[in-house]
Formats: structure tokens, sequence, C-alpha cells
């Protein structure tokens, strides 16, 4: 899971990061009234989960109160890339006198925490890599070790911050550690860290990636919501326990396994279909499980058909098509579906679909046999 | 001959006494794995259908010479678990646990291969099953025989798949593996991609990956220098969009890295052939082996 600026902001600051102070909003009163306690001049900031935010015009200086009512208008409910602000961060206006980038990234290839310093900060770290490669110090943390002093240091003189700025950016770093490891986050990146003409260094962004399965050890991080991200299907999955996935086609697409599934999402794309969502019912699949799952599916009104591909260890086929008669009783879908039953207990499966008489219920043996007859369905 | 799992196996099982991991060690034990022990603290002394059940697991080793554990317990002390089988002389550890947060992973990771004795498989995979020999996990063991397909995957039901159309050709299994779809697997690729080249029994490799990481890529460096038997490969998540995490936790295409395309280049342009889908994989098996 993915955190708002703010959200990654106050994260740091338990931790001991500075960051410039700040108040999150999701009215225009609020704002307002969130920019008077901190003082002239702020920054109103849209917090959303996607990049240029400062070119489309989402981030905004105020010099006095109705600047910040003008902008906290303009920018609450703006559409940034396909993305609607529900909030806003207002944070005391900075002084800048250097940008730099730093960040701790999960590095799973390396099976190490990657940690990056740059001098080049405030700009696209991915453009800086490749072209000039040498302005990143990199270091790879031993997990059983932890990020050390010494780390921080060579960091520090590798990437060739201003001397006297050296101290100031190697505690940065060390808190920003302490947040990594003790909140569990797959990254967390600071772009731009900056210096103040008066060389105190800053944490003037976040973006801090979670550990879904760590969730369990943070429950304040795991209350966390960003209302902008998450569409209805999803968020009505999440309450089911269901894996859930919107994509953008008119193909409602179930199965069980997450490699089982993506690869149906591309047979399904192969035979000339769009999925409109990836959703694993996971192993054991049980009646009530497919019951909810169907719910979801139907939910999303772009469908048009719907898959089943079922390949039955754990999963019984017969639980699953047990599932899908107490779903038509329930809902009545009046889309198409095409069931593929394969594994355990296929043939008992089959039969109860058969039996139950379905209305506009296809079953099929083969996966490609059933994709094609799913995408022949919705067009 | 297969790998890592078969007649010599002796197997203790942590978290044999839960529901889950009672009824998984039950199906292992009655399709004839040498099932010799469980695991679970406070319980020691008691038995699961005549398995005797340990506080530890080194009163396990000391009593039954477990040589592999099956770890089945929660999330929250799987890491644990997999930890202490290792300190207790297990020399493979096989977790099927979904869930362990990512920077457990990286601290076991990093104290097994530094311990060097202990070979981990997983976590999130559904185990080892060698045909005729051995089944150690949720690998439904009806739907495959014993051959000389070698197969190794990052995902549980999408390897049933596969195998069960190389069965319907014909083709059984020396071993099938489930590396699991977590970000730090505890063996990659071609940990076991060398294990099945130094394998008799095996004539042809399957490797089944998906989207995230680079495993796939180094696999493929790995085959062009080292291996001399057929690979077929195939990647799922073609049509996965980016910055979503696709069902395993470690199925995420992040930025410009980890998409299904550069897999299949990476491995076509090292001469792997790679199925466009399952169906696909077991022609490609075909046309290599012959029926």
């Amino acid at each position: 899971m993915d955190l708002l600026e703010y959200q990654g902001k106050q994260l740091f600051k338990r931790h001991g990061v500075p960051v410039s102070p700040g108040a999150p909003a999701t009215t225009v009163d609020e704002a307002v009234a969130a920019a008077d306690e901190i003082g002239y001049p702020v920054v109103v900031k849209a917090q959303v989960l996607i990049g240029g935010r400062g070119k489309a015009g989402g981030i905004k200086l105020a010099a006095d109160r109705d600047e910040a009512k003008t902008h906290a208008e303009a920018i609450l409910g703006m559409d940034i890339r396909g993305h609607t602000v529900h909030e806003l961060w207002i944070e005391k206006a900075s002084d800048i006198a250097s940008e730099y980038y730093a960040s701790f990234v999960f590095d799973r290839a390396a099976k190490a925490t990657l940690v990056m310093l740059s001098t080049q900060g405030g700009v696209d770290i991915e453009e800086v890599a490749e072209s000039d490669p040498d302005a990143i110090a990199r270091v790879h943390v031993d997990p059983l070790l932890g990020f050390q002093d010494f780390h921080a240091r060579e960091l520090a003189f590798k990437a060739g911050v201003d001397a006297d700025v050296v101290r100031g950016v190697t505690t940065l770093l060390s808190r920003l550690y302490d947040a990594y490891a003790a909140e569990e986050l797959m990254l967390a990146e600071v772009n731009p860290l900056i210096v103040t003409p008066d060389r105190e260094v800053r944490a003037l962004d976040a973006k801090v990636t979670l550990d879904d399965n760590a969730l369990f050890r943070h429950p304040d991080n795991g209350a966390l919501r960003n209302p902008g991200a998450e569409d209805e299907q999803e968020q009505m999955a999440k309450e089911r326990g269901l894996t859930y996935v919107k994509l953008d086609g008119d193909i409602g697409i179930l199965g069980n396994g997450a490699g089982l599934v993506m690869s149906t999402l591309d047979v399904v794309a192969q035979a000339g279909g769009r999925p409109a969502n990836f959703l694993d019912a996971g192993g054991g699949s049980k009646a009530e499980a497919i019951t909810q799952a169907v719910e979801v599916i139907l939910s999303d009104p772009k469908v048009k058909a719907v898959l089943f591909n079922i390949f039955g260890g754990i999963t019984r086929c017969d639980e699953v098509a047990q599932g899908l008669i107490t779903a038509f009783e329930q809902i009545k879908p009046t889309v198409p579906f095409v069931v593929r039953l394969d594994g355990t207990n296929d043939k008992e499966g089959r039969q109860l679909l058969a039996d139950a008489n379905l209305p506009n219920v296809h079953t099929e043996s083969t996966m490609d046999g059933a994709a094609r007859k799913v995408v022949e369905l919705a067009a | 001959m297969s790998i890592l799992v078969g007649e010599d196996t002796r197997l203790v099982v942590s978290g044999i006494t839960g529901r889950e991991g009672t009824f998984h060690a039950m199906n292992n034990k009655r399709y004839g794995t040498n099932v010799v022990a469980g695991v679970t603290p406070g319980k020691g002394g008691q038995d699961v259908e005549g398995v005797p059940v340990f506080n530890t697991f080194r009163d396990a080793v000391d009593e039954t010479q477990a040589n592999t554990a099956m770890i089945f317990v929660p999330p929250r002390f799987a890491a644990d678990s997999i930890l202490e089988a290792a300190d207790a002389g297990i020399e493979l550890v096989i977790a099927i646990t979904e869930g362990i947060p990512a920077h457990d992973e990286l601290r076991v990771y990093t104290q097994l291969k530094r311990d060097g004795r202990t070979r981990l498989i997983g976590p999130n995979c559904p185990g080892i099953l060698s045909p005729g020999k051995a089944n150690v996990g949720i690998i439904p063991a009806a739907f495959f025989k014993e051959g000389n397909v070698g197969v190794v995957s990052r995902s549980g039901t999408l390897t049933y798949q596969i195998g069960n159309e190389l069965a319907q050709r014909g083709f059984g299994n020396s071993s099938i593996v489930g590396i699991g779809g977590d970000p730090v697997p505890g063996s990659s690729f071609i940990d076991v991609i060398e294990l099945f080249e130094a394998d008799p029994q095996t004539e042809l490799i399957v490797m089944s990956g998906e989207i995230g990481g680079s495993a796939e890529e180094e696999a493929a460096e790995y085959i062009a220098a080292n291996v001399s038997k057929p690979v077929v490969g195939y990647i799922a998540g073609v049509t996965a969009p980016p910055g979503k995490t696709m069902g395993h936790a470690g199925a995420i295409v992040s930025g410009s890295s980890g998409g299904a395309q550069a897999k299949i280049e990476a491995l076509e342009s090292r001469g792997v052939r790679v199925g466009r889908t399952p169906t696909q994989v077991a022609e490609i098996a075909v046309e290599v082996l012959g029926n």
C-alpha cells in the first residue's frame, strides 16, 4: 500500500526525520484554518498518488489567507491524471538552497536494502540514473547488520553533499532508516530532501510504500485510508477478504490461485477480450466465498460476461459450482457466465451445474475454449 | 531419481496440530511420505494420528532424525519457525505459509545463506511433489505420475494447470517444485534448475514464472551458460497493469522493471522456448520430447 505524502511525512516525523510543520485538510474551511494556524506563507498541496502534481497545478504557494482559500478551492476536487483530489496538505513554505534525493528501497533482486543519495534532487530520479548514473551514490545494507553511521558517511561523501550539511544529512538518513526498519517499509523516498539557506536539512516530500503482509504488526498504518485510490469494487472485495484488482475491460474473471488468474487474463486477452478484473478466490475456496466474489464482480456495471476458470486442487469444483448456484439464487445475474471446472471433483461440479440448469451458464472443459467462448459472449 | 524430496525424506511438520496442518500432513502421509514428527510448542507428548508431536524442532530431530521440515504455521510465527528448523540442523525447509512480512523473509534468507546448511523452498508455495515417492505440501498428487519432466514454478494452481496439460499428453514428472510467489523466495529458479540438470530422471525442464522481480531474467542467463537439457518457459501476467500487486506479494510490475514481456524476451533470446498459454507449453514439450 502506498501512502499519501502527508501520511508518509507524519510517519517520518514519528521517527525523528525533520519535516516542515503542516496539517491535512479535506475542506476549504479546514485548509484556511490550518494555514492561519501554521502562519503564512504556506504551500497548498494536492494529496494524490501520482507524480507531476506541481505541473498539473496541484501545488500552490499562498502568501495570505485569500490566496490559501483560492488555491484550496481550485485544488480540492481537481483531477490530476485520473486521480481526484480529496485531501490537501497545508505546509509552512520553505526557502530552498539545494535539493537532494534520498531513498531506502527493499531491493528484492539484491536481497538487501538499497540506499541511494544524490545531490541532484527535485527531479525524476530515474532520469538522473539514466543520464548521469554516477550522480547517485548507492550502498546495499546487510539486513542482519542494519544501516550504520559509516554507511551514511560513505553515501554523503560519495554523493558530494556540501561539507557543512554532512552531519545533517547523515542524521536524516539514520532516522529515515529507523522509519524504514521499524515500520517495515518497502520504500521510503525523499525527493526533494532540501537544504535551507540557514543550512537546515528537511524532507520536503515523502513517498512511502508499506508491506501489506506486515500490517498486522502496525495496526495504525493498516488503518490509514486513501479515499481517492480505492474504487468501489476494490473496497467491497477488501471487506470480503478477496484479492481483487480492477482492470478496464468488460469480462469479469474469477479463478483460484494468483498465477492461474494472471494466466487467465492473458489467455482472454489473446482471444481478443478485455478483462474487467483480477479476482483470486483463493485456495480452498468455499461456496460462500464464491457467492461473495460474484457479487463483487457484478457490481462493476461494465461487466458484460463472466469467466470462471477453476483448477481444483484443495479447491473442490463442486464447492465452486454450489457457490455459483447460490449466487444465482441471490443475485439473479443477467449477464452470461462461462464456467470451466477441472481438477478435484470436476465431474460432480459440472453435474451440479447441469442439474441446476442456470440461465445463460455455459460450461467448457479447457481454459482456451472457455476464453474464446466468453469473448464471443461479451462481444 | 527425483529432486529435494523422495524416499529418503523424513518429514517434520511445524503446525501439525492446526486444522490445515493436520489435513495436509495426513494427506502427505497417506501418499507415502515418511512423516516422522510434528512440532507445536506446548503440545509435546501428544500425537496426530500416530505422528508424535514435540515442543521444539531440536527434540523432533533428536528423537526422529527428521531431515526435512514443512512450515504450516501462521505468518507471524513462520520466520521464527523456519529459523528454528535450520538451527536444529534440518537440511531442507519447505514453507507453505502465505503472508510472511517481507522484512522477515529478508532476514531469514540472509541468515540461511550465511549459515549455509539449510535450503529453503518457499514461502508462499505449494510445496514439492516427487510422484510415486513423496509429497510435501499441498499439491494435489492425484493428477501427476512419475516421469521425465521437471517443473519449477512461482505459482500453485498454474502449476497444476500446466502439469495437467502435460499429463493429458502422456508426460509424467520427476519432481514438481513450487518456489513461491513472495518477493524473497528462499530458492530461485536457478537453484532448482541446477538440481534438475543434475537429475538423471529429468529430461525436460518446465519453468513457470510471472511478473515481478528479475528471477526469470537471471535464470535465462544461467540456462544459456549451464544447462544442457531443454527448458520450456511460461510467464503469467502479460496483461497485468503496472503498480498493482496481482495476488502474490511478489507479482508486481514496478516502473520499468518486472514486466512479463521483458522476461519472455530474456528467455527467448537465450534459446528458451516460451509457451504463450499453458496449453502451448505442453505442445512445445511434445515437440521437444516426442510423444
